[in-house]
């Protein structure tokens, strides 16, 4: 691959002339640019409304934000070879760091998760959403694809190792991520169909073991999600009054600052995981429509960037990523909806928090420069 | 190599293609499951859903009535409810009562004795149910609460209205008390209704009036944060409260006769002869019903209820005793009208009477006799031996069916709750409860109102007003008048039950000769003479243990607990009866002396209270 860059560029000719000017110049994608902050206001809105129309939460989100789309633009000026050459390096040192959590690591919620680097605290399996599935498509990447059985088994032990680590911590909507993440990757290196069907009947044997090594209230949480209302003011709660704020929405919405559910503090955690409990009750089926379609719009886009992309690394890199982003929503809905059990995944760029936020828009900055950097190839 | 390259990359690039084209429509797939999934939560369950969060915000709260007022006759206040602060707890917000408690303890003056009724509150209520721990908080220690609040969850202060009895001991027994609702009294109430009460009376006009008293409960429509904290008013429907009740009862004739009383135990009934009105019922000795109302202390209740002068005993209408020479009028009447006796007839008393062919001595309480008396005489000196001789010729049937007419025996019909019956013995009664043949020198002792004979004040002074309305009969009522919340007031209804027409005549003999008990020169109770005023009555003696037969019988040397109870029966003025009276002084000893001079009290303060 490296050594015909030439042909690389004639596949290239064929594609609509990459756009002038300031976006151009700061590496941005316009589409994907502003999907992300149509989305970004959205949640701004929903956060007032959720936070009892108090501008703290909003004004502290606003930074964050911020802080987040200029890591993202930041990100959109490295090329694409040194993120591919930093990858090995970077995972490393993040097992070594989920390695540090667990011996020396901050307890919060009765987990261990923090990193406390003096100046700020950090959360060394937030990074493995970006790191490891640009580890994997640095892996696969120089050999051919689809790739052989030892290199897929080795695929697979990198994404078993950091999932591990992060599920003991316990953090199990993080370990689903990354785990995700791995797999998409996996997936998009063209892996077989049989040995997908194959990974996915010993996953459901493994069922039982995973039971085992559950903490107790992810047990719990699996329990009432498959029966919410035999717990209805224990754990079940959640899911049952998050239902009762998506139905009684209905289909127009009871308006924006006027759910009930939300506002009288019926529905917990709704700045949060439960923000889409509080879109559904304010804004109806018609909104959440519109939010899905908004999602719907950045994903796609974001794999339309992965077929564009010149490299195999760069294209596993941006379809996991854009996939990653789908399992974040795919996963909160469900959970809010009662769909799946519940697992702190946040709705992303909706749900109030920091952390996952700025990964988030990493990821979008990866794949802006992808994206914009496709004629400057390495030599 | 390079060609294959070539190979594998275009390869790979298709490759991708088909993985990213699968991915695609595997979520464009997955979003369509999830909009499914809205549509059925919020489409096709809107309704349920819907439902289920109205349930959530919207409570509906009682609004618990304001419980009526009483008055006496002279719209003096008797029973009224009065603002008071009191600290509860919520168990269910309380994270550890115990420690709460403890904290508590060190800001406001809370006894053992509270905790335990607290906990004994909060074993019958629910665990989200406000529990009082202490009533009547001072306005320093609601300061101090309300500073140290925050430390106190589930921990309220809250205003309420409480009872209160302003003449307190005076009306106890006639008001009775309201107190916390119990288990036994959650079977019989209409439990919404009562919804937001939690006092019910207990004893008293506040009982037998409960219905009218409480008022009907109100509602509103409050939505409530998942707190359960009510954030606004959706509806409202107001609660109607409680009727006002007027007595007929004079409270200074009230006072007059518990002073008059002094130190004695006792009873006295005081009835407006024109409508039945209760004008005193008194009960010596009373007790605070204040104390009820937040809830008595074992200790305090253990005193009360184990008192050897059994304060909390209603003597007025519940105590019964045996009537004795205050029945001698009834008796000597129904001689009268049925024709074995003449007004003017006269019967020796030798101050002893025998029945034929028996040895025992039936003994009339002047022992040396009164001699020739005939049924005037025998009223005024109340000679015992005149009426052995009467009771025995009408028999027990027709002194059972005479007396009977007069209220004897029977509860009187007052609008109170608890009156007991007396005890008017009859053969039947005889035959049923002690399986034995009426004997007839049981029939003699039935004629000086002793032996199985009872009767309760309250049914003395009835039977004494019959007697004065002339066979007019009008049960006695203490209720006069019921005010609507509108302010229409309804009159309680005037119940007459006349008796069979008597001779005019024989009236008029009987209250001659209890009109010569206070004017005649050998009267029983002639010390009580007025200038101002006629009054009829009979003095009466009590029997409380039984003196053996040729056993003398010496007041000084029986304890005073042993001693006889004192009974006079009065009304007045005798040309046009306004007021009949029944006094019982318990080891009073005899009427005249003790008795009668209450009744007089009470007779002045209601007769000549215009004239000063």
């Amino acid at each position: 691959m490296r050594e015909m860059p030439k042909s690389a560029l004639s596949f290239q000719e064929s594609q609509p002339a990459r756009p002038t000017g300031l976006l151009a110049w700061l590496h941005i994608d316009l589409p994907l640019l502003t999907g992300l902050l149509l989305l970004s206001a959205l949640g701004l809105a929903v956060l007032y409304s959720a936070g009892d129309q108090q501008t703290t939460l909003v004004n502290k989100q606003m930074i964050r934000l911020g802080v987040g789309f200029t890591a993202m633009i930041l990100i959109a000026q490295i090329p694409p070879q040194h993120l591919r050459r930093w990858s090995p390096w970077l995972y490393l040192v993040g097992i070594l760091m989920l390695v540090a959590v667990i011996l020396v690591g901050e307890q919060g919620k009765g987990a261990q998760r923090w990193l406390d680097l003096g100046i700020v605290r950090f959360q060394p399996s937030e990074m493995f959403k970006l790191s490891l599935p640009m580890a994997i498509a640095w892996f696969l990447a120089d050999h051919r694809l689809p790739p052989s059985l030892s290199r897929l088994l080795a695929a697979g032990l990198m994404t078993l190792v950091p999932v591990l680590l992060i599920a003991k911590q316990p953090d199990l909507g993080t370990a689903l991520l990354v785990g995700a993440a791995g797999a998409m990757a996996l997936f998009l290196a063209g892996i077989s169909w049989h040995l997908i069907a194959a990974v996915g009947l010993s996953l459901a044997a493994l069922g039982p073991a995973v039971w085992y090594l559950m903490h107790e209230y992810q047990r719990q949480r699996v329990l009432t999600f498959l029966n919410p209302e035999s717990d209805p003011l224990g754990t079940g709660y959640h899911i049952i009054q998050s239902k009762i704020a998506i139905g009684s929405g209905g289909i127009g919405g009871k308006g924006w600052l006027n759910g009930t559910q939300s506002h009288l503090e019926f529905l917990p955690e709704r700045h949060t995981d439960f923000i889409f409990a509080v879109i559904s009750e304010e804004f109806g089926l018609v909104g959440v429509l519109a939010l899905l379609s908004l999602y719907l719009f950045i994903i796609l886009r974001g794999l339309y960037i992965a077929t564009q992309a010149q490299d195999t690394f760069s294209r596993i890199l941006t379809g996991a990523l854009s996939l990653v982003f789908f399992v974040y929503l795919f996963v909160n809905t469900g959970m809010v909806t009662g769909l799946l059990p519940v697992v702190g995944v946040p709705l992303p760029l909706i749900s109030y928090g920091g952390t996952s936020l700025v990964t988030i828009l990493i990821g979008f900055g990866i794949l802006m420069s992808i994206h914009t950097h496709r004629k400057l190839l390495p030599t | 190599m390079p060609q294959s390259s070539i190979k594998d990359h275009l390869f790979e690039s298709q490759l991708f293609l088909s993985r990213a084209l699968v991915s695609g429509i595997l979520v464009i797939m997955v979003l369509m499951v999830l909009a499914g999934r809205m549509f059925y939560l919020q489409v096709a369950n809107h309704d349920h859903f819907t439902t289920l969060s109205k349930d959530n915000r919207v409570k509906l709260q009682p609004l618990p009535p304001t419980r009526g007022l009483i008055y006496d006759r002279n719209g003096l206040i008797l029973a009224q409810n009065l603002p008071a602060y009191s600290l509860e707890i919520t168990p269910e917000k309380t994270p550890d009562i115990n420690a709460t408690i403890e904290a508590l303890r060190e800001i406001i003056n809370i006894t053992d004795e509270h905790v335990e009724r607290f906990q004994r509150l909060r074993r019958q209520h629910r665990r989200f149910d406000s529990i009082p721990i202490r009533v009547r908080l001072q306005e320093d220690e609601v300061a101090r609460l309300s500073v140290s609040r925050h430390r106190f969850p589930g921990v309220d202060v809250k205003a309420t209205l409480l009872r209160d009895y302003p003449q307190a001991m005076k009306t106890a027994h006639l008001l009775g008390y309201v107190g916390r609702i119990n288990e036994r009294e959650l079977d019989y109430i209409d439990t919404s209704n009562y919804s937001g009460t939690s006092y019910i009376g207990k004893n008293g006009v506040e009982k037998s009036y409960e219905s009218l008293l409480h008022g009907q409960v109100g509602l509103q429509q409050v939505e409530v944060n998942a707190k359960g904290r009510v954030l606004r008013v959706l509806e409202n429907r107001s609660p109607r409260p409680g009727d006002n009740l007027h007595l007929f009862l004079d409270m200074e004739l009230q006072r007059t006769a518990l002073e008059a009383l002094g130190d004695n135990n006792g009873a006295v009934a005081a009835i407006e002869i024109k409508s039945g009105g209760v004008l005193t019922l008194v009960s010596k000795p009373g007790y605070n019903p204040n104390l009820f109302v937040e809830g008595i202390s074992t200790e305090a209740y253990t005193a009360l209820k184990n008192s050897i002068d059994k304060p909390l005993f209603n003597r007025a209408i519940r105590g019964q005793y045996p009537p004795g020479s205050t029945v001698k009028p009834f008796i000597a009447l129904a001689g009268l009208e049925y024709g074995v006796a003449g007004y003017h007839q006269e019967t020796y008393c030798p101050g002893y009477y025998q029945l034929p062919g028996k040895e025992h001595k039936y003994r009339d309480w002047k022992k040396w006799g009164h001699g020739e008396v005939d049924m005037e005489e025998s009223i005024v000196e109340s000679c015992d031996v005149y009426y052995y001789e009467l009771a025995r010729t009408l028999g027990i049937d027709r002194l059972h069916e005479f007396l009977q007419g007069f209220g004897f025996g029977q509860p009187t019909g007052v609008d109170l709750t608890g009156e007991l019956s007396g005890l008017l013995p009859s053969r039947e009664w005889k035959r049923k409860t002690r399986r034995e043949p009426w004997y007839p020198g049981e029939t003699l002792i039935v004629g000086i109102g002793q032996g199985y004979y009872l009767s309760t004040p309250l049914q003395l002074a009835a039977a004494t007003a019959t007697l004065a309305n002339q066979g007019h009969h009008i049960r006695p009522r203490v209720v006069a008048t019921i005010e609507k919340p509108d302010g229409t007031a309804q009159p309680s209804p005037k119940i007459v039950d006349d008796l069979q027409q008597l001779e005019p005549i024989h009236w008029n003999q009987i209250i001659d000769a209890m009109t010569e008990v206070i004017e005649g020169l050998r009267g029983t109770a002639r010390s009580i003479l007025s200038e101002n005023y006629r009054i009829a009555g009979k003095t009466g003696t009590a029997q409380v243990f039984s003196v053996k037969q040729d056993e003398e019988y010496d007041e000084e040397t029986v304890a005073k607990r042993r001693r006889d109870h004192a009974l006079f029966i009065a009304f007045a003025p005798v040309e046009d009866p306004q007021i009949a009276i029944a006094v019982v002084v318990e080891n009073g000893g005899h009427g005249g002396a003790v008795a009668a001079p209450i009744a007089r009290k009470i007779m002045d303060k209601y007769l000549l209270r215009d004239d000063t």
